[in-house]
């Protein structure tokens, strides 16, 4: 009976998170991410493509290590083909450094507009293009009407979002299924040896819509994520209540 | 096949255009003087000065004498071409291929034109009487050469269409200087003795050429449609465009829209048609009181779609001012290119980067934030960070260069590099610490250095060491130092970048 109880349950979570609009991928389209255990923080356990994802940046060094990160995610995404847009505000990302990040620069096409509020509409119009495969935007202020529309251009064409959100004073509510910060950590090299080593950051996902938050480090390494063996911080395990 | 020229004489243009300014001047003799060695000569009047027997030519003090109440007034040189260079914009309505001929005509090419106003009687009626509305008193001339159409529109007294193959009877009864000939050889065929066309018309070429020059056997023939002649129009026609002509002026944004989309869905079908592509389209409306505006787009991609091109025109709608209503449309597709005949249903899936869908999401961005703040980047053969990669607009466009994977670069880069306050404890070592912003790094860690040199068939400076650097919070930085071995220079730190 209590068997039956539980299928019941995990049958009407299912059917919940389809109402709220995560759409179940299909086995084969399932893209891995090489995230690891950050994977598991996700409803299904697959990291959300199609939905609109928020990084929190307080200072320039956590944005070029976002930019790192994102550009990890992506390689990912452009396998399917497509381009990526890069809409901006004040730019400094470096196109050539991503080659090192798994990504052609020449597939991002970068836009930068002259005034700040230009930044959303340019994104709203590209989070509706469906040959692209992601959009990412540089922006400071993200109200939560803004991140709203945003999200609902993303429902009708499956493009994924970043908003990249520099220069943040005070946190507000959006319409973001995540909401990540990156930051560089102390790299690490073998005892002894000087330099400095491969990118190292501590991932936090603060929100998750129907997930587990978390902290994890992460290091990028031969054109993949790889997670540092004995610095597990918290893994969420996956029988654990959604909160 | 068979031409159709039309010239249009302004014999008042430039007093015209003075009562179309002072309402007043209309029932007054007007002059317009020049000044000609010291004294001011009559150069051009209008009809009531005409009546009162001023002729071009004499001093404005015999014009005053003559007719007491005249108002003489000057121009500036040139005013006359660009009021007619005005005027055969107007022209274009009527056709295509309009040339301005100084100094006070019009040409039109209206092969093929006339019947689109019921003959060509009323052809020139309604642009006689539309040119009057605009306060302009013209003669106009029809004839299968321009010769013949300029000679009649200024000397004859009737019979301003001539018939089809009819120059020569037309110009028997004219005077010589009908044929646009020098003043002294018209004085010298008055001296002569030939008062008409008519009376040296038959005289053999070489007789002609022998006393009068081959300048006025090329006229003479040129008016009877034995030599060639051509037409330079003020701007080359364009294959493909549309005119819409409205019946009545219009002034409302729905109207005005409809219109448009009307005149994209025509062109668009034409350029299907011949399997092309728009890739820049101008559209000009000309309103009722003679003004005109333009609109201009373009497209990264040849496009066929009426919703698309549509769309970035009415981006820019605001800008048409319609004043008392717009009659004429007119779109013109300045650069066109072949399309690729694509169905619209394969567009769903996702396409590589010269994508049709992408290229209209850049055209609308590009029509509001400006084309110019669209990048996309190519690898470059430079090992300066700063030319590592040259800038492009074009979806397509390719590399032969890859983009090199063995550097290590940041991914911020700041533009230009900024100054910091370094101490480095050992020369060719990366610095100890650093104040940046107000704010000391304790650098723990670093590589380098990388030395860059300056490409110096490109330009001259020196190199560049530049480390990575990992501060005690993790952050790392780009730093760079520039020559520490020049005498007199101390070396000066900069940061460049910021490592994720």
């Amino acid at each position: 009976m209590s068997a039956t109880k539980q299928e019941l349950i995990d049958k009407l979570r299912q059917d919940l998170l389809g109402w709220e609009g995560f759409r179940p991928t299909a086995p084969e389209e399932r893209q891995t991410f090489g995230l690891g255990p950050i994977e598991n923080a996700f409803p299904n356990q697959a990291f959300p493509t199609g939905v609109l994802h928020e990084f929190i940046s307080t200072r320039p060094e956590f944005t070029a290590a976002i930019g790192g990160f994102i550009a990890g995610i992506m390689q990912t995404l452009l396998e399917k083909g497509g381009v990526c847009v890069w809409v901006s505000y004040t730019r400094r990302i470096y196109p050539p450094a991503l080659k090192r990040f798994g990504i052609n620069p020449d597939r991002i096409i970068f836009i930068d507009v002259v005034r700040e509020k230009d930044v959303l509409w340019v994104t709203e119009e590209a989070l509706k293009c469906n040959g692209i495969a992601a959009v990412i935007c540089e922006t400071r202020l993200l109200t939560f009407m803004e991140s709203r529309r945003l999200q609902l251009a993303i429902e009708q064409s499956q493009v994924t979002g970043f908003i990249l959100r520099k220069d943040v004073k005070a946190l507000n509510t959006t319409a973001c299924t995540a909401r990540w910060t990156v930051k560089p950590l102390r790299s690490k090299l073998r005892p002894g040896m000087p330099g400095v080593g491969h990118p190292r950051w501590q991932v936090d996902l603060l929100k998750v819509k129907n997930g587990q938050p978390g902290s994890w480090t992460l290091e990028w390494k031969n054109n993949a994520f790889l997670h540092p063996q004995k610095e597990q911080i918290q893994q969420p395990d996956a029988g654990r209540r959604y909160a | 096949m068979l031409k159709r020229f039309v010239s249009i004489w302004f014999k008042y243009l430039l007093t015209d255009r003075e009562a179309k300014r002072m309402k007043s001047l209309r029932e007054l003799p007007v002059a317009i003087t020049v000044p000609d060695h010291g004294r001011m000569l009559v150069m051009t009047m209008n009809i009531h000065a005409e009546n009162c027997g001023i002729k071009a030519g004499i001093t404005a003090a015999d014009a005053r004498v003559m007719a007491p109440g005249i108002q003489l007034l000057e121009t500036k040189p040139g005013r006359n071409i660009k009021l007619l260079k005005g005027l055969a914009e107007w022209c274009l309505r009527y056709t295509p291929l309009v040339m301005v001929d100084p100094p006070d005509g019009l040409l039109l090419d209206v092969t093929g034109c006339t019947h689109l106003k019921g003959g060509e009687i009323e052809f020139l009626k309604d642009m006689v009487s539309r040119l009057r509305v605009l306060g302009y008193t013209i003669r106009p001339g029809m004839a299968d050469t321009i010769g013949c159409a300029w000679a009649v529109a200024r000397c004859a007294e009737s019979g301003l269409i001539v018939p089809p193959g009819g120059q020569r009877n037309a110009l028997m009864p004219l005077p010589p200087a009908s044929l646009r000939l020098g003043v002294e050889l018209v004085i010298k065929l008055r001296e002569l003795g030939f008062y008409q066309v008519g009376s040296f018309i038959h005289m053999p070429k070489s007789v002609l050429k022998r006393r009068f020059g081959s300048n006025m056997v090329l006229r003479l023939y040129q008016a009877l449609g034995q030599e060639a002649e051509f037409l330079l129009p003020l701007k080359e026609s364009v294959p493909y465009s549309e005119r819409l002509t409205l019946l009545e002026p219009i002034t409302t944004r729905e109207v005005i829209e409809t219109t448009v989309r009307a005149l994209i869905d025509t062109l668009c079908k034409r350029l299907y048609g011949e399997g092309l592509g728009l890739r820049s389209a101008v559209l000009t409306y000309w309103r009722i009181d003679g003004k005109s505006g333009q609109l201009s787009i373009g497209t990264n991609h040849p496009s066929q779609r009426t919703d698309h091109i549509f769309k970035l025109f009415e981006l820019q709608f605001d800008q048409i001012a319609p004043g008392l209503g717009i009659e004429v449309f007119l779109l013109e597709a300045t650069k066109t290119e072949p399309a690729s005949d694509k169905q619209n249903l394969l567009w769903n899936g996702k396409p590589a980067a010269d994508g049709e869908e992408v290229a209209e999401l850049l055209d609308n961005v590009g029509a509001r934030v400006g084309k110019d703040h669209i990048h996309r980047y190519l690898p470059q053969e430079h090992h300066w960070p700063e030319r590592a990669a040259v800038n492009t607009t074009d979806l397509a466009q390719t590399s032969e260069n890859e983009w090199p994977e063995d550097k290590i670069r940041p991914v911020q880069l700041l533009e230009p590099p900024e100054p910091i306050e370094a101490m480095a404890l050992t020369p060719d070592y990366a610095p100890r610490q650093f104040v940046y912003r107000n704010q000391r790094h304790i650098i723990v860690n670093a590589d380098g250095p990388e030395r860059i040199s300056h490409e110096w068939w490109i330009e001259d400076g020196g190199y560049r060491d530049y480390y990575v650097a990992e501060d005690e919070e993790g952050m790392r930085y780009w730093l760079f130092g520039t020559p520490n071995d020049i005498p007199e220079q101390t070396r000066r730190w900069f940061i460049h970048g910021y490592f994720p």
